[in-house]
């Protein structure tokens, strides 16, 4: 493993009096890349396919994979060495370079999201101030690499997925970027650290009803974002075999499905810090400090206060990716023109209001006070809070009912019936206005 | 610091080419490799590939691309406009809403023209 020479790297850069990074930083920097990137990340990625085995079995009345090992546990370690035992192959005809580099992108940007990541106090591989436009600028890195792989593969099916999946990943990341905006107004701050901090003096962002409008759109735009049911049409096995990926096979095929699972870690983390308060444990004002209130001077009770955190955190994000096992097992896929019309009539709109909505909550509850402000309680703050939801409440409901309604509206009376023509080649419809 | 901070990121991007490397090394050396020509084949329905395979695509596709930047860029100016809001006051939040309803009206005409219907 050459891990270690990686790990290194930093120390080479920092001693060439280029940068100026401490001693101190730059061996945190190694233990997160050795343990965290190396270890921990894929290990909870492995569990993670065994444990949406085992959930898809049990929704469907099956055991799932109990064969190797007790509960089925060695499963993961026993298709990782299947994989690396396959033959690999690359069709005569691929672009050999760019049928390479597109797995290695996709797992490069899965890997890139994690690092502003807070999973607890102090517990961030970095912290970017900019760290939200970070997070978009490396997650659109991932249509790029699921294109070169479409394209490099030179099949029919896998240019077609690949075509599919751009169209969906950019359609579906205008929601999902709009709809942490809200998050980064109420905050004040792109860093994700700060924005953590912010929900442990104020409370979960997820408890106003801007904020939980926000956290359903991002939820159901990252489920899109990260290709799984019910958008998983890029990789529709019905129609165009296995999509972009047709052509990958073995440990390449693996790269795929590792970057994909990792992806959906990563989303994880990030609606949990955004919403659900990262690792603190009670949802209000007073009480959502928990963990850090007991946090002392003493190397322990840092200790203490981070194995407090990190697991609250990991089952926050546990519960989060159950609920996308949950919609895989319930939901169909869905159609390729629904797809998209959902994503631009009413995703988009409805983000776009959302963030006036917060806006409003901001002026309305946050500018003169929560009932507790940094542990102390503010007279008027009930009050403040009170009219908050009974304006923005009605206005969220309001909102949501007239984009559904609007949007029923326009279809019935264009008497609009889906002319979904399959194949690459398609003449202007006939009577588009 | 800040700075540094990017640093970071440079060394997991490598680090992460590397963990995806890593494996295909030891596929190049543990893996069978046994060639036959029908192997490296184009996967088609096991019929040979006809024609062309990169084919032209509908415009329908260049025009949703174009609708993402159009709106990726206006994220550009919300966020900035986020972070500071809690400092410019109330005038802000008009001034906001001004601009993204001119933005809908964006999309409320390319809506009304057919762009968004997914022929």
């Amino acid at each position: 493993m050459n891990a270690a020479t990686v790990g290194a790297l930093p120390v080479v850069l920092g001693q060439s009096s280029l940068v100026v990074a401490d001693r101190w930083t730059l061996i945190r920097w190694a233990l997160w890349l050795l343990i965290g990137f190396f270890g921990v990340f894929p290990g909870i990625v492995a569990y993670m396919v065994w444990a949406e085995r085992k959930v898809a079995a049990r929704f469907q009345d099956r055991i799932g994979p109990n064969r190797v090992g007790p509960l089925g546990l060695l499963q993961p370690i026993a298709d990782a060495i299947k994989l690396l035992t396959k033959e690999s192959i690359v069709p005569r005809s691929a672009d050999q370079f760019v049928h390479l580099l597109a797995p290695v992108l996709i797992l490069i940007s899965a890997f890139l999201v994690l690092a502003v990541i807070p999973f607890g106090v102090g517990l961030a591989p970095v912290n970017l101030p900019s760290g939200m436009i970070y997070l978009v600028a490396v997650s659109s890195l991932s249509p790029l690499g699921i294109f070169l792989a479409g394209w490099s593969s030179r099949n029919k099916y896998s240019l077609l997925g690949a075509m599919r999946s751009v169209a969906q990943l950019v359609s579906y990341e205008i929601p999902q970027v709009l709809s942490t905006i809200p998050v980064v107004l109420w905050a004040g701050s792109l860093s994700l650290v700060t924005i953590f901090e912010r929900q442990l003096e104020e409370g979960w962002f997820i408890l106003s009803p801007p904020g939980l409008l926000a956290f359903l759109l991002l939820l159901i735009s990252s489920l899109a974002e990260v290709n799984r049911a019910p958008f998983d049409l890029p990789e529709a096995e019905s129609e165009i075999i296995a999509g972009y990926h047709t052509e990958y096979s073995g440990m390449r095929f693996g790269l795929f499905f590792l970057a994909e699972y990792m992806s959906v870690f990563g989303v994880s983390c990030l609606g949990t810090v955004l919403f659900l308060g990262g690792g603190s444990i009670f949802p209000f004002a007073p009480f959502s400090e928990f963990p850090m209130s007991i946090h002392g001077t003493r190397p322990f009770s840092y200790v203490l206060v981070n194995a407090i955190m990190l697991s609250v955190f990991l089952a926050k994000v546990l519960g989060f990716i159950f609920v996308m096992f949950w919609v895989r097992a319930t939901l169909p896929r869905m159609r390729v023109d629904r797809l998209m019309n959902f994503a631009w009539k009413y995703m988009v709109p409805l983000s776009i209001v959302n963030v006036m909505l917060a806006a409003v909550w901001y002026e309305l509850v946050l500018r003169p006070g929560l009932p507790f402000v940094q542990g102390t309680p503010l007279p008027d703050g009930l009050v403040n809070w009170s009219i908050g939801w009974l304006v923005t409440g009605p206005l969220t409901l309001f909102v949501v009912w007239f984009v559904v309604w609007f949007n029923r509206r326009v279809r019935s009376s264009a008497e609009e019936v889906p002319t979904v023509t399959h194949g690459p080649r398609v003449p202007a419809a006939a009577g588009a206005r | 610091m800040v700075q540094t901070n990017y640093l970071f990121i440079l060394a997991l991007i490598f680090a992460a080419a590397a963990f995806a490397l890593a494996p295909l090394v030891v596929v190049f050396l543990v893996a069978p490799r046994k060639r036959s020509a029908a192997k490296y084949d184009t996967y088609e329905c096991g019929v040979k590939t006809y024609g062309e395979t990169w084919v032209r695509f509908r415009i329908q596709y260049y025009i949703y691309g174009l609708m993402f930047v159009l709106f990726d860029v206006e994220t550009v100016f919300l966020y900035p406009w986020a972070v500071s809001y809690g400092g410019l006051g109330a005038f802000a939040l008009i001034e906001m809403a001004v601009f993204l309803a001119i933005l809908f009206a964006g999309l409320a005409y390319a809506w009304a023209k057919g762009v968004l219907r997914w022929v």
